[in-house]
Parts: C-alpha cells; sequence; structure tokens
C-alpha cells in the first residue's frame, strides 16, 4: 500500500547529505507534567520539515527545547544534535554561540516579539553584532539589506521605524530577516503566519520560500493549519498529546494516512473547494489533558477505529511504507478502509468523485438534507435585516499620553446588504475591513451615523426603548471567544438564564436544560462555571444562551476561529443543524473564508469598508468578479499538496491601506494586480477617479454583484470537476 | 418560525432535574485554598487574628484600664504588675497599647472598607459611562489627589473632637479611594470591551445592573487586595495625623498619640516607645502579607514555589 | 500637539485652582486665628484684635466670601497675604522652599534609583536569596509609618553617638549655625545632617519602588521579545539589561507620578521630626497657629508640586516609550 509517488508531486529532499539536525527520543517535561515524548526526526539541508498539531500537542515546546530557550523548571531528556553536536545539557554559552548563527527562530506574534522601544533596524543589526566582528555602520547596512530581501520598501527609511509602526505582516517579515541574518542552517518558524491575514499569509510563505533559497537553510515549519505545509513542505511530522503520532512525505501524509487523527483532522478541514455539500467530520472530545493521559494510545477515547488492544498500551510509530511511520496498531485497517471506499490521491480522486458525493449525502443528516433543499429553492422570504449604505467613522487617536485627534478612520464607508428569513450572510474580510464595526453598529440598534439598518422591518433610527428591546428579543449574538463571552463568574446556568431573566421570564430551570441539549451538552453541567468546560464546549453554551430567547436572527462575530480545527467542525455543523431545525437566519462575521463556504447560502466580501463582491456562495467560490475577492479566495491554502504545489497564486503587493486615509476612487487599486498588469493607462483612470458601487455582474445577471469596473469572473481555487 | 415547544420536549431526557442545585463556588474554593497553602497568608492571617484578640481580649487579662494611673508607679519599666511598664502619668502601657490598637484597627478597618467601596463605585460608574459622567468623576478624583490629603485631614482636625471619630474614619476613607479608582475605571473600560458584557448589552441588560452584575464581580479580585491594603494605608495614615496631634484626640487613644508620646521618652525609657511601635509594624506587616498572599491566590498565572 | 499641552495645561491650571480655593475655604473655616489672642497678657481689647485680623485678612467677622476674594486677588498678583505674626507669606515660602526642595529631590532620586535597582536585581533571580531577603526587607520597611521610622533613626543615631563617643549623625537641623570650618568642614556637617532625613524619606519608596520594579521585571522576563533576543543569540545577562530592563522602566516610570504626594506628606514628617526649617514644618506649624494664608499658600504649592511630578512623569514615559510619543 505504498505506491511511488511521481517525482512532479513529491519532490525529494536532496538525499546523501548529512542532516543538520537530528532529533532523537526528545521529552520535555514541566515538573511531572510530560509536554513532549518520544520525539525523534531529522532534517536535511535545504528540507521543509512540517510539524503539525493542535493547540498542547507539544510542537511549540519542542522547538524551544531545540533552540534551548525552556523556562529553567523544564526538564530535557534524549538527544538534539545539530551538525553531530549534541545541544541537549550544552553550556549556555555554547549555545550562545549556536543561537542566532547556526539556528534561528521565527516566532508567532510579530507583535510582541519585537523589543517595543528599540529601532527595528537596530534590533535585526544586534543580531548581525551578536555572532560578526562588524561596525554598528556595517551591521546596520547589513540590517537595510536584509529588509530589501524580505521584501520591505525602502528599506533604508522602514529601518528606522520602530516596531509599532509596523503592520504585522512586515514585522514578521522583520523577524525573518533577524532569523536569517548570520546566514542558518536551520530556522525554526513557529507558527509564523498564524496572526497574519490569509493574504498577508501568502506574502510571508513567499518570503519564507524566498529565505530558503537564499541560505539553504533546512527550515522547521510548526503550524497548526494543514493547508500552510501542504504547499511548502517536503515532510510532514503529525503531533497528538505531546509525541509524534505520524511521520512521511507530504504526499504519504495528504493522502495515505494511517494514523486515524490525521485522517480526522483532514476530514473535518472545512475548504474553500468543498461547499456544503460536504459534510464535516468532527472528531469526537477534546484532546487530552497532559497531566491525565488516557492509559493506552492518547487518541483512543476519540478514535473511530477503537478496540480494547487500543487501551493496553501506547502504539510505538509502525513503519507502513518507506520513510512513512504512524502510531496505530490498526494502521492496515485504516489503510485497508481507505483503499475500499475513500481513494484520495489526486489521480484516484476525480475518478471516484461520484461515488463519494452520493455517499457524502447520505451521510448528510436529516438536518443537512432539510437545508440543502431549502437552498436550492433559494428562499427568498422577508427580509429580516436590511443594511442601507451604512457608515460609521471614528476619530483616530494619536499617543497614549499626549492624546489628540488626528483624522478619521473610515471603519465602514457605506455598505448595503440583505438578509431574508432562514438564509445565512457570511460577511468576510481581513482584519481591518470594517466587518466587525458593521455588527456592532447593527448590534446597537441605535441610528447609525448615516444611511439605515432596518430590523424586523424596524428602521433602528426611530425604535422607542420598548421596540428596541423586543427586537433585542429576536436577534442574538455569539462572539468570537467562547472564553471572553462569558462571564468567568457566572455559572453556567446564570449565563444562559440571563437573557430569560432580562425579558421578564422567571422560571428558567427547564429551559435552561432544555437549551443545554439542544447544543448537545448534559443539563447537570449548567451548575459549572465556564472555565470548567473546553473551548468547543464554552462555544456551545454562548450558542445556547444566543437561543435561549428563540431568536428569528443571529449575528455570530468570528465564533469558530478560536476554535481548534478538530472542534470547529462540530461547532459549524451544529449551527448548521440548528439552522435547519429553528428556521434561523444568521449574519456570519469570518475571516475564514472556508468556514464560510460551509455555512453560508451568500457571502459578502468587505475591504476597506466597502463591499467588494457579493453574491451566492457557489458563484462566488467558483467564480469570484472582483480582483480582490480573486486574491483572497487563491491565498487560501488548501490542504492538498498535489494541488498547493501545482496552483497559481494572486500575490497582493503591500498592506491595507489605512481606513482613515484610503486611496481616490477604488479603493482596491493600490494593491490590485489587474490595475497594474492588466489595464491600459486609460482605463486605469477610471479606477482612480471614480468609487465603482456594486453592479450585478454575469448574464443572466443574477445575485452576484461586484464593485470593480473591470469586473470579470475567474475561477482561482481550481475546484474539483464536478462542483458546479 | 422559532422552535416549537414540542420539538423542544422532544429533544429532552425525561426528568430533566429543573435547577439544580448550587455547589458553592469552585473558584472561592480554590482561592481559599492557594491563600491558605502560601506560608506568608497562612502566617500574615494567624498575626492578624492573634492582634484582633489581643486587642479586643486582651484588656481583660490586665488589671489596668487605659484611664488608670497608677500613681505608685510613674515612668517604670515593665514589670509583674505593669507589663509593659508605666508611662510618665503612671498609664499602664499595656492598657493603653491594647485601646490604642482597638481604635486604629477599627479605624483601618473601616476607612478601608468605605475607601474600596467609594473606588469601585466611582471608577466603575467612569469607565462604564464615558461622556460627561466619565469627565466629572474623574475630575473630581485628579482634584482629590491634586489636594494634599494630610493637609486637608491635619486643617479639619479641630472638628474631630471627642466621640467623632467616625467622622474622622469617613475623611480617611476619602483620601484613599483615588488610585484604585483609576485602576477600576481603566479596567472598567476594558472589561466593557470584553464580550460577554458586550452580550449583556445586545441582550438588553440595563447599564446599572451589568455593573453591578458584571463588572464589578469580576474586580472583585483586585478590591479584595485593595481593601485589605488599604486596611494598612489607613493605618499608617491614622498613625501619622494622631503622633502630630490631628487624629484621635484625647483622652482617647490610638497607635499615633502613643507614638507620638513615647518617643519623647524613648531614649532613657525605651518600654514607653517600642512595645507600640513593634505591635503598628507586626499589624501592618501581617495586612500586607495577607493583601500580598491574596492577590497571588487570585491571579491564577502567579506559581510561587513556596 | 500645541493645542493639546495647552488644553493640558488649561486643565491643570482650573485644578490648581480649585485646590487651593477648597484649601483656603477649609482652613478659613476650620481654623480660629482670633484664639490666638485669647492667650495673651493683656488680653487686647476686641476692637483692636478685629482692627489686627481684618488687616491680615483674618477676620472672622468679615463674610467668608469676601476673604476669599481678598486672598484670591492677591494670590493672582503673586501675593499669597500675610502670616498670623504680619509678615509676608511670600517671603517665609521662599526661605523655606529651598530646604524642602533638596530634601525632596534627594529622597526621590535615592528612593527611586535604589528601588530600581534593587528590583531589578531581586527579579533576575526569582526565589534566590536575594529577591527573598530584599522581598522580606522591602515588606518590613512598609510596615514602619515614616513618624516611626525617623523616631527609630533618631534612637538608633543616639545609640551608635553614644558608642563612638562622637557626633557622626546630627538629627537636629540641616546644618550647625554659626559653624567656620571651612568649606569641606561646612560640607561634613551638611552630609552628617542630611544622611539620617534621606533615609528616613527615601527608604519606603526604595521599598515601593523594588517592588514594582521587581514585578514589571517578572512580566517582561516572560515576553517573546525578550526570548527573541535569546534566540539571537545574547546571553541571559545581555537580553535582560539590554531588552528587559529597560522595557520594563517604562510603566514604573509612569507609576513615578502616584508615589510623589506620598512623598510629599513623607517630607513634611521627616522636615518635623528632623528640625528641618522647610515647608513641612511650616505646614504643621502654621497648623497650630491658626495661620490660614500660610496653610493656604503651602496646599497651592504641593497642589502645584503635585501636577508638575504629573507632567514629568508623562515627559519621562514619552522620552523613554516610542509608542507613545509616536506622532
Amino acid at each position: 500500500m505504498t505506491p511511488a509517488t511521481t517525482p512532479e508531486t513529491a519532490p525529494a529532499p536532496t538525499p546523501a547529505s548529512a542532516p543538520v539536525l537530528d532529533v532523537r527520543d526528545l521529552g520535555v517535561s514541566f515538573g511531572d507534567v510530560p509536554a513532549v515524548r518520544g520525539v525523534s526526526f531529522e532534517v536535511r539541508p535545504g528540507e521543509v520539515l512540517g510539524v503539525v498539531g493542535e493547540s498542547g500537542s507539544g510542537k511549540s515546546v519542542t522547538a524551544s527545547a531545540i533552540m534551548g530557550l525552556l523556562p529553567s523548571s523544564a526538564r530535557v531528556s534524549g538527544s538534539v544534535r545539530l551538525h553531530g553536536r549534541e545541544l541537549v545539557g550544552a553550556r549556555d554559552k555554547e549555545l550562545n554561540a549556536l543561537r542566532g548563527r547556526a539556528m534561528s527562530m521565527v516566532f508567532q506574534d510579530p507583535l510582541s516579539a519585537l523589543t517595543p522601544v528599540y529601532r527595528v533596524g537596530d534590533q535585526i543589526a544586534e543580531a548581525v553584532r551578536v555572532h560578526q566582528r562588524v561596525t554598528k555602520e556595517q551591521a546596520l547596512v547589513k540590517a537595510v539589506s536584509l529588509l530589501d530581501l524580505v521584501g520591505i520598501p525602502h528599506p533604508a527609511e522602514r529601518a528606522l521605524a520602530f516596531p509599532h509602526e509596523f503592520s504585522g505582516g512586515m514585522r514578521q517579515r522583520a523577524m525573518i530577516a533577524m532569523a536569517i541574518a548570520n546566514d542558518p542552517d536551520l530556522v525554526i518558524c513557529d507558527e509564523p503566519t498564524t496572526a497574519l491575514d490569509v493574504t498577508i499569509q501568502a506574502q510571508v510563505l513567499e518570503v519564507l520560500k524566498k529565505a530558503r533559497d537564499e541560505t539553504g537553510a533546512a527550515i522547521i515549519m510548526i503550524t497548526h493549519d494543514l493547508g500552510v505545509v501542504a504547499g511548502l513542505a517536503d515532510r510532514v511530522l503529525v503531533m497528538y498529546a505531546g509525541r509524534p503520532v505520524e511521520v512521511g512525505t507530504v504526499d504519504d501524509v495528504y493522502y495515505r494516512p494511517r494514523m486515524p487523527y490525521t485522517v480526522g483532522l483532514l476530514r473535518s478541514i472545512p475548504r474553500v473547494d468543498r461547499g456544503a455539500q460536504r459534510r464535516l467530520e468532527p472528531i469526537e472530545g477534546s484532546p487530552p489533558s497532559p497531566a491525565a493521559l488516557p492509559p493506552g494510545c492518547p487518541f483512543a477515547p476519540r478514535c473511530p477505529l477503537h478496540v480494547a488492544a487500543c487501551d493496553e498500551a501506547e502504539p510505538p510509530l509502525f513503519e507502513t511504507g518507506p520513510g512513512h511511520l504512524a502510531a496505530c496498531i490498526r494502521w492496515e485497517d485504516e489503510a485497508a478502509s481507505e483503499a475500499g471506499e475513500e481513494p484520495r490521491s489526486p489521480e484516484e480522486t476525480e475518478a471516484a468523485e461520484e461515488p463519494e458525493a452520493a455517499e457524502e449525502a447520505e451521510e448528510a443528516g436529516e438536518a443537512e438534507e432539510a437545508g440543502e433543499a431549502e437552498k436550492a429553492a433559494v428562499p427568498r422570504g422577508e427580509p429580516v435585516l436590511r443594511v442601507e449604505g451604512l457608515v460609521k467613522d471614528y476619530p483616530l487617536l494619536r499617543g497614549a499620553v499626549f492624546k489628540r485627534r488626528v483624522g478619521t478612520v473610515h471603519a465602514v464607508a457605506g455598505i448595503d446588504f440583505t438578509i431574508r428569513e432562514g438564509e445565512t450572510l457570511g460577511l468576510v474580510g481581513e482584519s481591518g475591513c470594517g466587518k466587525t464595526t458593521t455588527l456592532l453598529e447593527i448590534l446597537e440598534l441605535a441610528r447609525p451615523q448615516r444611511g439605515r439598518v432596518v430590523v424586523f422591518g424596524h428602521d433602528t433610527a426611530r425604535l422607542g426603548p420598548a421596540e428596541r428591546m423586543a427586537i433585542r428579543r429576536d436577534m442574538q449574538v455569539v462572539f468570537q471567544d467562547p472564553l471572553a463571552s462569558l462571564d468567568p463568574r457566572m455559572t453556567v446556568h446564570d449565563v444562559v438564564a440571563e437573557p430569560l431573566r432580562t425579558h421578564g421570564l422567571r422560571d428558567t430551570g427547564r429551559r435552561v436544560a432544555e437549551l443545554l441539549t439542544l447544543v448537545g451538552l448534559e443539563p447537570a453541567h449548567a451548575e459549572r462555571y465556564p472555565q470548567d468546560f473546553s473551548g468547543g464546549q464554552r462555544q456551545r453554551v454562548g450558542i445556547a444562551r444566543a437561543l435561549a430567547l428563540e431568536p428569528r436572527l443571529l449575528v455570530l462575530d468570528e465564533p469558530v476561529s478560536a476554535l481548534d480545527v478538530s472542534i470547529q467542525a462540530g461547532v459549524i455543523n451544529l449551527l448548521a443543524a440548528l439552522k435547519a431545525r429553528l428556521g434561523l437566519s444568521y449574519l456570519f462575521v469570518a475571516h475564514d473564508l472556508a468556514v464560510v463556504r460551509h455555512i453560508a447560502d451568500r457571502v459578502a466580501v468587505m475591504y476597506l469598508g466597502r463591499i467588494a463582491e457579493i453574491g451566492s456562495v457557489d458563484a462566488i467560490y467558483d467564480a469570484p468578479a472582483h480582483p480582490y475577492t480573486q486574491a483572497l479566495l487563491s491565498a487560501i491554502p488548501l490542504p492538498d499538496p498535489a494541488r498547493e504545489r501545482s496552483r497559481r497564486r494572486i500575490l497582493l503587493e503591500g498592506d491595507l491601506p489605512s481606513p482613515a486615509d484610503p486611496p481616490s476612487g477604488c479603493r482596491f487599486r493600490t494593491r490590485c494586480p489587474k490595475f497594474r498588469t492588466v489595464l491600459t493607462e486609460d482605463e486605469r483612470v477610471l479606477c482612480v477617479e471614480a468609487e465603482p458601487d456594486v453592479l450585478p455582474v454575469g448574464e443572466p445577471a443574477g445575485d452576484q454583484g461586484a464593485a470593480c469596473h473591470y469586473a470579470e469572473k475567474l475561477d482561482v481555487v481550481q475546484p474539483r470537476r464536478n462542483s458546479r | 418560525m422559532t422552535l416549537p415547544e414540542e420539538e423542544v420536549a422532544e429533544e429532552l431526557t425525561p426528568g430533566v432535574p429543573g435547577r439544580g442545585p448550587r455547589r458553592a463556588p469552585s473558584r472561592g474554593r480554590v482561592v481559599v485554598r492557594r491563600f491558605l497553602g502560601s506560608r506568608q497568608g497562612a502566617a500574615g492571617l494567624a498575626v492578624l487574628v492573634v492582634m484582633f484578640l489581643l486587642a479586643f481580649a486582651g484588656p481583660l487579662l490586665s488589671p489596668w484600664s487605659y484611664t488608670d494611673r497608677d500613681f505608685t508607679a510613674f515612668l517604670q519599666p515593665p514589670s509583674a504588675d505593669h507589663w509593659f511598664g508605666t508611662l510618665q502619668t503612671g498609664a499602664d502601657v499595656y492598657a493603653v497599647t491594647l485601646r490604642g490598637m482597638q481604635k486604629s484597627l477599627i479605624v483601618g478597618l473601616l476607612a478601608a472598607l468605605v475607601s474600596t467601596a467609594l473606588a469601585a463605585l466611582v471608577g466603575a460608574f467612569a469607565g462604564y459611562f464615558p461622556g460627561w459622567a466619565d469627565r466629572t468623576l474623574t475630575w473630581v478624583t485628579d482634584l482629590l489627589l491634586v489636594l494634599p490629603a494630610f493637609l486637608i485631614l491635619a486643617i479639619m482636625s479641630p472638628v474631630f473632637g471627642e466621640g467623632t471619630w467616625a467622622l474622622f474614619v469617613l475623611m480617611l476613607a476619602l483620601f484613599l479611594w483615588m488610585v484604585t479608582s483609576k485602576i477600576v475605571r481603566s479596567m472598567t473600560v476594558s472589561l466593557k470591551r470584553r464580550e460577554f458584557i458586550q452580550a449583556a448589552r445586545f441582550m438588553g441588560v440595563r447599564p446599572v445592573t451589568i455593573i453591578f452584575r458584571h463588572v464589578l464581580p469580576n474586580l472583585s479580585s483586585l478590591l479584595i487586595v485593595d481593601a485589605t491594603l488599604n486596611v494598612s494605608a489607613a493605618i499608617l495614615t491614622e498613625t501619622s495625623l494622631s503622633y502630630f496631634g490631628f487624629g484621635i484626640q484625647p483622652p482617647d487613644v490610638s497607635f499615633g498619640t502613643l507614638i507620638a508620646d513615647g518617643s519623647k521618652t524613648a531614649v532613657y525609657a525605651p518600654w514607653t516607645f517600642w512595645f507600640v511601635a513593634g505591635l503598628l509594624v507586626v499589624t501592618v506587616l501581617a495586612v500586607n502579607l495577607v493583601g500580598d498572599a491574596l492577590r497571588d491566590a487570585f491571579d491564577p498565572t502567579s506559581t510561587r514555589p513556596r | 500637539m500645541a493645542g493639546f499641552l495647552a488644553r493640558r495645561l488649561l486643565n491643570y491650571v482650573v485644578l490648581v485652582a480649585v485646590a487651593a480655593s477648597l484649601a483656603y475655604m477649609l482652613a478659613a473655616t476650620a481654623l480660629d486665628p482670633r484664639s490666638n489672642y485669647a492667650d495673651r497678657t493683656p488680653k487686647p481689647p476686641p476692637a483692636v484684635i478685629d482692627a489686627q485680623l481684618t488687616a491680615l485678612n483674618l477676620n472672622d467677622q468679615v463674610p467668608l466670601l469676601e476673604r476669599y476674594a481678598v486672598w484670591a486677588g492677591g494670590v493672582l498678583h503673586g501675593d499669597l497675604g500675610k502670616s498670623v505674626t504680619g509678615s509676608p507669606v511670600n517671603d517665609d515660602i521662599a526661605r523655606r522652599a529651598g530646604v524642602t526642595f533638596r530634601l525632596v529631590l534627594l529622597g526621590m532620586i535615592v528612593g527611586s534609583v535604589g528601588g530600581v535597582l534593587l528590583g531589578a536585581l531581586a527579579a533576575v533571580r526569582q526565589y534566590g536569596w536575594f529577591d527573598r531577603v530584599s522581598t522580606g526587607l522591602s515588606f518590613a520597611v512598609l510596615a514602619v509609618p515614616v513618624v516611626v521610622l525617623a523616631n527609630m533613626l533618631i534612637l538608633f543615631a543616639t545609640w551608635v553617638n553614644d558608642r563612638l563617643g562622637t557626633q557622626v549623625f546630627l538629627v537636629s537641623g540641616e546644618y550647625t549655625g554659626g559653624l567656620d570650618t571651612g568649606f569641606w568642614g561646612s560640607a561634613v556637617d551638611r552630609i552628617q545632617h542630611l544622611v539620617l532625613p534621606t533615609v528616613s524619606l527615601s527608604l519606603a519608596l526604595v521599598a515601593v519602588f523594588s517592588r514594582y520594579q521587581r514585578n514589571m521585571m517578572l512580566d517582561v522576563l516572560g515576553a517573546d521579545f525578550v526570548r527573541t533576543a535569546r534566540a539571537k543569540g545574547l546571553s541571559r545577562r545581555a537580553a535582560l539589561t539590554r531588552h528587559a530592563l529597560r522595557t520594563a522602566l517604562v510603566p514604573v516610570m509612569t507609576y513615578f507620578a502616584f508615589t510623589f504626594g506620598a512623598l510629599l506628606t513623607g517630607a513634611t514628617f521627616t522636615e518635623k521630626i528632623f528640625g528641618w526649617h522647610g515647608l513641612g514644618e511650616q505646614l504643621i506649624n502654621s497648623i497650630f497657629t491658626n495661620d490660614v494664608n500660610t496653610v493656604a499658600a503651602i496646599a497651592l504649592l504641593a497642589a502645584v508640586a503635585v501636577l508638575c511630578a504629573s507632567l514629568a512623569s508623562d515627559l519621562l514615559h514619552a522620552a523613554l516609550d516610542p509608542r507613545v510619543r509616536a506622532g
């Protein structure tokens, strides 16, 4: 069951070279709690190793252990060899000489990873001067050239800036510049793009590739996003509960996974290239606490293939193919079941398209079917929410001590959309596009600065207190961070009962129990506190609270973005089922286009306070007409290595312009690939002078509209042949 | 198009208990455990309990009351008769010290309570209601910060005659709350952006209810710690004021008045100074230790290997 | 920027005006200059007392608002009024302000620098012996009020002087009057006078700052940018001093404004106990002598000083933190 991979689909790492890094049986524990157990791998020069795992899987601790940057309370065992030199137990002085020169690291949060009080250029120059005998001036020159290398415009000027004057993407570029300052042999990237927007993520990943080509360094890429590594890594290591559970080439791991956890992870990711027709399969339960691991296989309690033997001992890594290891005693069964029903490699996939689709439709529950039917019929019920020309400005303040107004942020600059009964509108866009402001403006139920918000037929500008209260009852909200949205001092019962009490219902006990059951929690959980729950369960509590008053419209602000992939799928499925069952309408605000594809009927893409494109989900994802939508969709990495490698990516240049000073005419033109490369001088005049309105595109002129003077449909996701 | 009751009923497992019995707040228990688990917290609390017992039960053990004068013993060192010695007036040091301690403890506790309550209310309202309410309250806070507290209290001292120590407590509290109030205000501003407060707002809960139901309980750890530390601040302020004759007025005594008297005779009659000073320092130290341990107990991120 | 500063200064002026006015009203209501004449022998006739009080703008038979108007008018012209003895308050204050300024400045510098250093050292070796000892000591110091501390220092000085049989520490006044020992002699004399009051004033400040700096430092020690500095290959000590200490200083400097008021109060006690003829001593004396104008003048000065400290701390903050001065 190990077919030879073709050279095009899996470029083999240059063989015969000695590994840069050789990790053997690495273990890290904090007190009595093991964080990392038995991690072994090697990385060769120029190779990219992807380390994938959910939060708490020990991947970041592994990275810190290699760098020798763990707090002193950690106990490290095993061996880490860099060019054959043992690092575990090495003296700090030795490590100091290696860190930053032979191996370097890029951290997750670029905001906090740079010292706020020093200039960026100086911080990079410092990295140079630690290891090279050069003058301050020489180091600064080197810093500027490094900034140039990682694609920061006007590097000499920007080197004088402080970190807070950089955008997130630029800070991460500066971090990469610092990491490659001394031509290291190994660069460890710990979730380098997690804090960034997708279009910026695409840019940074390009920079990383360039940095690898430039330095020939090996890269360890740590991430929770299976899409990010698919196109970048040569080999992948999947971690679960502090331990590697599957290792192999990208193609082996993605197309022929042998560990049920990897299989589950791959099936639970929402993908932009597959719509709601494919039901997500969540992994039951949640990852074990490292302090209380189950006796046998740590994944056994959540495993669909679980048998009694799984609980006896933790399975070792079995060799399931050349260079492919999986920690599952039933890996052969997994291989067999895959051969029988779920072919996954690209060639096979296309051949088996139809049966799979049929099967998935079958799998999808009653609820799904109902939702599907409704969607197919294009419900055009009564509008529950209508937004017309909504505008919201903020004063732009500068300085923490000497606060003063320096301008106006045009957070929302005139947007229109309508949500009808039973419909889900996904409002998507990158950070700073105004989607959350829009949502808050709607929820305020007050007179907007300009424009109109009409909820259930009532104009919010003309609401009396009683009417407003009545609307609050019918319109509820679910927030992003499930812990932050639940008062930590209240029991779950009190949390869910709060809307009931506020609206004058007294006997709450029964209703709370009903609601908890409805969202898949035990009624007995009512007496616990939010912090006793896992992330997914907390979000279910939040949903139960939102449903308490039987609302008609649910406003969801990034409801799954704080959750791990395996948990996220369950919440998405719950939302879909509730919608079908209760006939709810959703306004679903998200930055993750893949999630939106799975839940929404219609989608509106925002850019810098305006709607760039709006239309039905399938229309927009399959044939986006606005260059921004196209770039956004093409920037999303797919968890599909072959397709990732062959994809044409539309890279946007630069960062989001400041919403305090948007470009004239079309707001997107400064970054628009079409404006820069396709349009003629004459055509561009229109873009510079006139702000485009959302106009219908395509014929027959349907639901889809784009705010572009030169809108043109283009398939950028390259979906599978049959998906409409 | 909402969920019909019948359908909900289907979802229900039969015999779902109504509102389940509430357990004691698990968080509270955790805090108590962590607090008592820390050596300094336990020690501080123990000392404090002893001090209270001493202040309120101690006088019963001695035949002397704080108003008594022993005209056979002026400025005598500690003896079996006068455990802490006597003052120049013949008063028993043990009796007056405990009396002073009573007064100082009561003044400290009450002033801390009042000032923390004031800080919580002013800070929370200023933080929650931006605009004129915030500006007014912040301005008043700033004004009181600018006014030299000691001076105002000292000027007012002629008003604190006999039996008006309650007024003194109020005035003391009036000058203790500002810094905490500023902290409460900024925390309220950030709490208000937190999603659970937004959620409450968007479901229609009234602002004042939100302040009392969500904001203040979530600041309770800060407030408890602050109240504790304010006890020591109040005792110290009271001592200083009384030392200069601006606080507790004779014939009543407090730590401050006793230290003022004692310091004059300390060189040749150390017992008149050191017993009072020692008890004061130990009391304040104990209060501070309790406050610090409470802060650690409330802070889930602190790990103290003690 | 200019507009902002102007608004801020205006707000300060208003705060000072209100604070000083309140202080004046309170003092004029609560203090009773007339009683000063009660003990005089022979007791002056009421008419004479009235005339004298009116001349000093202290007559309680004149309506409060009228007295206030006279006082405020004087203040606006730079005249703080007359003390109960009839001497101008201005002269008195000017003479004493220098004394207090020297004491406060020295106490502040010793206190903040010492505190920051101790706190940083303690944080670097968290739970080491130095951390434990300095934590314990700062707790102990914070439990000792200045009045007790000052008296303890005096007792200690007396003991040391007795033991050594020579006057090492001088505990009364700023310098010995009529000393004729040349420049070095009087410098030594001044230092002998200065040591204990400075210790008394700055010890609590050291304790407060060291606690605060330690906590800030501990927050920063775990920060990502310190990890970045280490990942660059900087040694632990270099990462701590160049990145952690420098960044942790920023919030500590803002804390400075909060402690300034306490410092002034501490200076008051210290002056009074050590017999320095500064503003603090004058304040306490003037309350006992029912000297309304002097009390109000000192309140005014204290308010100005507190606001200046707050402004200075903001400027310092801006100087240390590029995020704040960002324009």
